[in-house]
């Protein structure tokens, strides 16, 4: 009896270690991320393109790369939102025998998991192929790829859960499949599909490896759509490269920039989908 | 002639609704089917980018010797596949117990309002962006096994090593098996727990007997999936893992990853066909791997979800 007791009291201490463990560890990387981006952060650093010996410890900033992750997400993220929303929507009973779009959502599932790595080297293949090298072009295709599977899967969590009542009220009044669908059925699930908009957005502000090679680098503030551009996570890729101490400390202002804006997206995100769930018709 | 008038508009307008209906109806199946056969695609364009080197060397060769020697046209694979099975095999060695405990606490002993506060913090990890994963390993693991972990042992190391990338990788796949496994925990009938505990069984005595066996799927598939999203990651690994394609000679040395290799050489060797050719042939590898596991991993996951009727 003592044995039994005692196995169980020793595992529940395993257990608050390995819960403090994983908690520790989110608390470390945000503290060091914050202790050490905020000393080197300034405004100089935010309004600023990188002059000619930025690399070397000289004066100017990062806007480039703000501006370029944002030119970089913002489209992908429109784009991915186009595609998914009309995945999602054909992926209903409505429109899809169940076995296929199961099949459909496993494939899905696997491109969720593909590396993002894989996509950069894919997207620069076919635009190398097209005779385009790497631009803001390629990396917004590379980021709408990766994105696609992840605001897909979760706006069909979302429009799954509108009630079938809500759909054959619509059909009984005469409306067409796609009428239901875009005007009755995506209206209700509107904030379960921008959590899962902003969730794509989070993942593709912050993914380095897709445009490491797709998106290039440079200096600049991209002008059309195939110059090259600089992002957040690349320049800290290139800051942190640097063996000079001061260019390094860039890399963690740069660093604090880009997980304020992604805990940003995560919190709008999560505050939608509270509201959703709020809002769902029973 | 109103009338007919009239009916005539109404059936042009219902002509018009029903073409739309057809025109986005079609658009959606078109972009349906080219989503779902992406993977196929990037499997065909790298296959097809990497028949120069299939065509030159043997695929043995290129898989199993430990040449690696771009400049000289030597490219073998296998100290980076070895470095990334050890590197991924020991992140998850590391990741399993802490993960599966702490899901084990999240799922059945916190309090409600606890688990309530848990769940965003595991979201915000699981949304951190790799590069920040990179710099925190480089900050503060770095030193740590530099000055403290590898001189215990006696070894001498820059900190730039194999079990520095492991514990990062680890960190990074917490909240993708806690998440699946917390979500199978909580799916398991209640009468299952009760009939335990009601014989008596402690808590610890159910986990173990009931809920970890009636999930067992769910947690191979959990691990499984954190197995490719492991050794596919490629920033995070490259900033901290030393980058030298070599068979690690101990824990605490230097060694080199698929992905990671992928990322630091692409921008040197794409000039050259051949070189090029041999990189898509490691991202092909690296496709397959992460490929399979991803589909074990979801098939098993899809299995399990049935047999608790989800």
């Amino acid at each position: 009896m003592n044995k039994r007791i005692l196995e169980e009291k020793i595992f529940k201490i395993l257990m608050y270690v390995s819960i403090l463990i994983v908690l520790g560890s989110l608390f470390i990387i945000i503290s060091l991320v914050v202790a050490n981006g905020a000393t080197s952060l300034s405004i100089e650093m935010i309004t600023q393109t990188p002059t000619g010996g930025y690399y070397l410890g000289k004066s100017g900033g990062i806007l480039n790369a703000i501006i370029g992750s944002l030119f970089l997400a913002l489209p992908a993220t429109g784009l991915a939102f186009i595609i998914s929303l009309g995945i999602a929507i054909y992926l209903q009973r409505d429109f899809t025998n169940p076995s296929i779009s199961s099949f459909i959502r496993l494939s899905l599932d696997i491109l969720w998991g593909i590396p993002s790595i894989i996509y950069g080297v894919f997207c620069l293949s076919i635009m190398m192929f097209l005779g385009l090298g790497a631009s803001l072009l390629a990396g917004i295709i590379a980021l709408t790829l990766l994105e696609i599977p992840i605001i897909t899967r979760s706006m069909d969590e979302s429009i799954k859960m509108v009630p079938n009542g809500l759909k054959e009220t619509a059909y009984s009044l005469g409306s067409t499949k796609f009428e239901t669908a875009y005007k009755v059925v995506r209206k209700q699930a509107m904030p379960g599909i921008l959590a899962g908009v902003l969730l794509g957005l989070g993942r593709g502000i912050g993914d380095a490896a897709s445009i490491l090679f797709t998106a290039g680098f440079t200096d600049n503030i991209p002008t059309s759509v195939f110059d090259s551009t600089a992002a957040l996570p690349t320049m800290i890729f290139h800051l942190f490269s640097s063996p000079i101490p001061g260019v390094r400390q860039k890399a963690y202002a740069a660093a604090l920039i880009l997980l304020v804006i992604v805990l940003c997206i995560s919190i709008i995100s999560r505050f939608l989908l509270r509201k959703s769930s709020k809002f769902i018709l029973k | 002639m109103l009338i007919k008038n009239g009916s005539f508009d109404k059936k042009w307008l219902m002509d018009k609704r029903k073409i739309r209906d057809l025109i986005c109806t079609k658009l959606m199946l078109i972009i349906t089917i080219i989503v779902s056969i992406l993977f196929f695609l990037i499997f065909l364009i790298l296959l097809s980018k990497s028949s120069l080197i299939l065509g030159s060397e043997s695929i043995t060769d290129l898989l199993f010797s430990s040449n690696w020697n771009p400049s000289n046209g030597n490219f073998g694979y296998f100290p980076v596949i070895v470095g990334t099975i050890i590197v991924t095999g020991l992140s998850l060695i590391i990741a399993i117990p802490i993960s599966l405990l702490s899901a084990i606490f999240i799922a059945e002993y916190a309090p409600r309002k606890i688990r309530k506060i848990l769940r965003p913090f595991l979201d915000v990890l699981a949304g951190v962006p790799s590069v920040v994963f990179g710099l925190c390993a480089f900050l503060f693991l770095v030193p740590l096994v530099r000055d403290f972990i590898a001189p215990f042992f006696g070894i001498e190391s820059t900190g730039l090593c194999l079990f520095t990338a492991s514990i990062t990788l680890a960190v990074m796949v917490f909240p993708i098996i806690i998440s699946l496994c917390v979500e199978a925990f909580s799916s398991i009938p209640l009468e299952l727990k009760e009939a335990s505990l009601s014989v008596g069984a402690t808590k610890w005595e159910t986990v173990k007997k009931v809920i970890f066996r009636a999930t067992a799927p769910s947690i191979i598939s959990a691990i499984l999936l954190g197995f490719g999203r492991a050794f596919g990651e490629t920033i995070a690994v490259n900033m901290v893992v030393g980058g030298i394609p070599k068979v690690p000679s101990s824990l605490f040395a230097p060694t080199e990853t698929l992905p990671s290799l992928i990322a630091s050489k692409y921008g040197e060797l794409m000039s050259i066909p051949k070189s090029e050719s041999a990189l898509m042939f490691g991202a092909l590898v690296l496709f397959i791997v992460v490929l399979i596991f991803n589909l074990l991993g979801l098939i098993l996951l899809r299995n399990a979800k049935k047999r608790w009727k989800l």
